[in-house]
C-alpha cells in the first residue's frame, strides 16, 4: 500500500481505486488538541486541493485539502463524534475520508515518505 | 514559517522570556512581544488546570503606570466614566478610556493608591493610552510609566492558598483590592483580580526579580504555567471582553453591555468624553448589544461569523468565538440587533456557508468564583 504526502500535511494511502486521507503527526502537533472535526459526506465530488474536511483546535479552524480529485465514498463519522480519536491514532482510526480517485497521475506530484520527512525537517 | 522566524527576531521580550523557552513554550508574536501561546501541556489542559487549581500567566507585556498628584483623580475622570474620587484607597476599579463619540479607546484597571492611581492597560494600546493620558492630564497630574516592572497573574481556586503560603498578608484581600506586599521576600504590588473568572491575583514585580518570583510560584505543587491560548478561552468562558475584538473605538460601553462602568456620580455630573451620547443610550437604548451566543451543535463559530435571524436576515456578528474547555463545547460572544438580544432568542450562525442553530444566552458561560468577602 503506497502512502504519499502533501505540503499541507495530509497523508493519502492507496488501495485499488480507493484512497484514504488523513493528517500527519506534524499537522497534529501544529494544531494541538482537536475539539471539532467535520468530514465530507459520501457522494461529494472534489477536485485536488479543495477544502474537503475541517479540523478545529481550541484556538483556530484549519482546512483539510484533498490530495487528489474524485468522489468521496465515506467520511469517518468516528472522528466527527470524537475528535480525540485523531490525536490518538492519526494514521489509523483517525482517517478523515475515503475517495474514489479519478486521475492517478495526480499522485505523481505528491511526496513519498522520505521526501515528506525531508520537507518537515526543512520547516523546523 | 520563515516569515514568522524573522518577525520574532524584532519582537520585544518580557523578563520571563528565557523561562518560557526553558519550559518549552511555543512562542508567538502578540502586541509586539514574543509571548507563550502554550506550554507542552497544551491549551486544553492548561485551561482546565486553571479552573481546577492555579495557573501562572506572564502578562508583563501590559502597560503599568502611576498617575500621581493632588489633581490626579479629577484629571483621570475627564477621560473615563468611572468614579475614582469616590473610590476608597486600596480599591481597584475596571474602566474604559473614551473618545468624544463615547467609543472605547481601551479598557483598564485603575487602583487608588496614596497620592494617585496605579494603572494597568492593554499591551497593544499602551503607547497611545499613555500618550493620551499624559497629554490630557498635563499640569494636573504626573504620569510615571513603570517600564521596569513585570506583571504576573496567578489565577484559579488554589491561587489564594498558594499566595498566602508565600505572603500571609494576602490571605484576607478581597476581590478588586490592592496591597503592597512582600512575596517570598520580593517587594510586589498584588491586586486580587484577573481575567479568567476565577479567584486570583495580578502581581506587579520589579523586572529583575520577575523570574525569581515566577520560579517560586511554579515550585508550588498547585501551580502550572499557562499561555495566552488558555488565557483567551478562560476569559471568553467568563464573558470578559477582549479589547480590539469585543469592544473598540466603534463601540460604546452601553452597546458593549458594560454600562456599569458609568458610575452613578458620573451619570449625574457628566464630564467624561462622549457623555451626551452615552447618557442618551442609557436612557433610550442602543441599536445593538453585546450578547453571549451558544451554538446548539459542536462546531465553533469564530470571530467574524455572521449572525442571522431565522428568516436569513443579517442581525449581527461574532466578535469572539471558539471552544470552551470547561463548557466542553463551542461558545461565542458578539453583537446583535437589540430586538434579538433577549436571552433564549434562537439565531443562526453562518459557518462555512451553512446556517448553524444557536441561541442568545446570558454570560458568563461558567460560574465566576471571586473572593468577595
Amino acid at each position: 500500500m503506497t502512502v504519499k504526502y502533501t505540503k499541507d500535511h495530509e497523508w493519502i494511502s492507496v488501495n485499488g481505486d480507493i484512497a484514504t486521507v488523513g493528517i500527519t503527526d506534524y499537522a497534529l502537533h501544529q494544531l494541538g488538541d482537536l475539539v471539532f472535526v467535520e468530514v465530507p459526506e459520501a457522494g461529494r465530488t472534489v477536485s485536488q486541493g479543495d477544502e474537503t474536511a475541517v479540523v478545529e483546535s481550541v484556538k483556530a479552524a484549519s482546512e483539510v485539502y484533498t490530495p487528489v480529485s474524485g468522489e468521496v465514498t465515506e467520511g469517518n463519522s468516528g472522528i466527527a463524534d470524537d475528535p480525540a480519536t485523531v490525536s490518538g491514532d492519526p494514521k489509523g482510526k483517525g482517517w478523515f475520508f475515503k475517495i474514489k480517485f479519478s486521475d492517478s497521475s495526480e499522485f505523481d506530484g505528491l511526496m513519498n515518505d522520505a521526501e515528506y520527512k525531508a520537507y518537515v525537517a526543512s520547516l523546523d | 514559517m520563515s516569515e514568522n522566524t524573522s518577525a520574532l527576531e524584532i519582537l520585544l521580550t518580557t523578563p520571563l522570556d528565557a523561562l518560557h523557552r526553558a519550559l518549552g513554550a511555543k512562542m508567538v508574536p502578540f502586541a509586539g512581544y514574543a509571548m507563550p501561546v502554550q506550554y507542552p501541556a497544551g491549551i486544553l489542559k492548561e485551561h482546565l488546570h486553571t479552573r481546577a487549581a492555579a495557573g501562572l500567566f506572564d502578562v508583563s507585556h501590559m502597560g503599568q503606570a502611576f498617575l500621581m498628584g493632588d489633581e490626579a483623580l479629577k484629571a483621570f475622570e475627564t477621560l473615563v466614566p468611572g468614579d475614582y474620587q469616590g473610590l476608597a484607597e486600596g480599591k481597584t476599579r475596571y474602566s474604559v478610556l473614551l473618545n468624544d463619540q463615547g467609543g472605547i479607546m481601551d479598557d483598564l484597571m485603575a487602583t487608588r493608591i496614596p497620592g494617585g492611581l496605579y494603572l494597568v492597560v492593554n499591551a497593544a494600546c499602551k503607547t497611545q493610552d499613555f500618550a493620551h493620558i499624559e497629554a490630557n492630564t498635563r499640569g494636573r497630574a504626573n504620569l510615571e510609566i513603570l517600564a521596569d516592572r513585570a506583571l504576573l497573574a496567578l489565577q484559579g481556586p488554589k491561587a489564594g492558598a498558594v499566595l498566602a503560603r508565600l505572603a500571609p498578608a494576602t490571605a484576607d484581600m478581597t476581590f478588586m483590592t490592592f496591597r503592597k506586599v512582600d512575596i517570598a521576600g520580593i517587594a510586589c504590588f498584588a491586586t486580587r483580580s484577573g481575567y479568567t473568572g476565577e479567584d486570583g491575583f495580578e502581581i506587579s514585580v520589579p523586572a529583575d526579580r520577575a523570574e525569581e518570583l515566577a520560579k517560586k510560584l511554579l515550585a508550588e505543587p498547585e501551580v502550572e504555567p499557562i499561555g495566552l491560548g488558555a488565557r483567551d478561552s478562560l476569559r471568553l468562558e467568563a464573558g470578559l471582553c477582549l479589547y480590539g475584538h469585543d469592544i473598540d473605538t466603534h463601540t460604546t460601553p452601553i452597546e458593549g453591555d458594560i454600562k456599569w462602568v458609568v458610575n452613578k456620580r458620573r451619570r449625574e455630573n457628566k464630564g467624561f468624553p462622549g457623555a451626551d451620547i452615552i447618557l442618551g443610550q442609557l436612557a433610550n437604548g442602543t441599536e445593538r448589544l453585546r450578547v453571549g451566543i451558544l451554538p446548539d451543535g459542536r462546531a465553533p463559530a469564530r470571530e467574524g461569523t455572521e449572525v442571522q435571524d431565522l428568516n436569513g436576515n443579517t442581525i449581527g456578528t461574532v466578535t469572539s468565538g471558539g471552544f470552551g474547555p470547561s463548557v466542553n463545547g463551542p461558545i461565542a460572544m458578539g453583537y446583535v440587533k437589540t430586538a434579538f438580544a433577549t436571552e433564549g432568542t434562537p439565531v443562526n450562525l453562518i459557518v462555512r456557508g451553512k446556517a448553524l442553530a444557536a441561541k442568545i444566552v446570558k454570560m458568563p458561560f461558567t460560574q465566576k468564583s471571586y473572593k468577595t468577602a
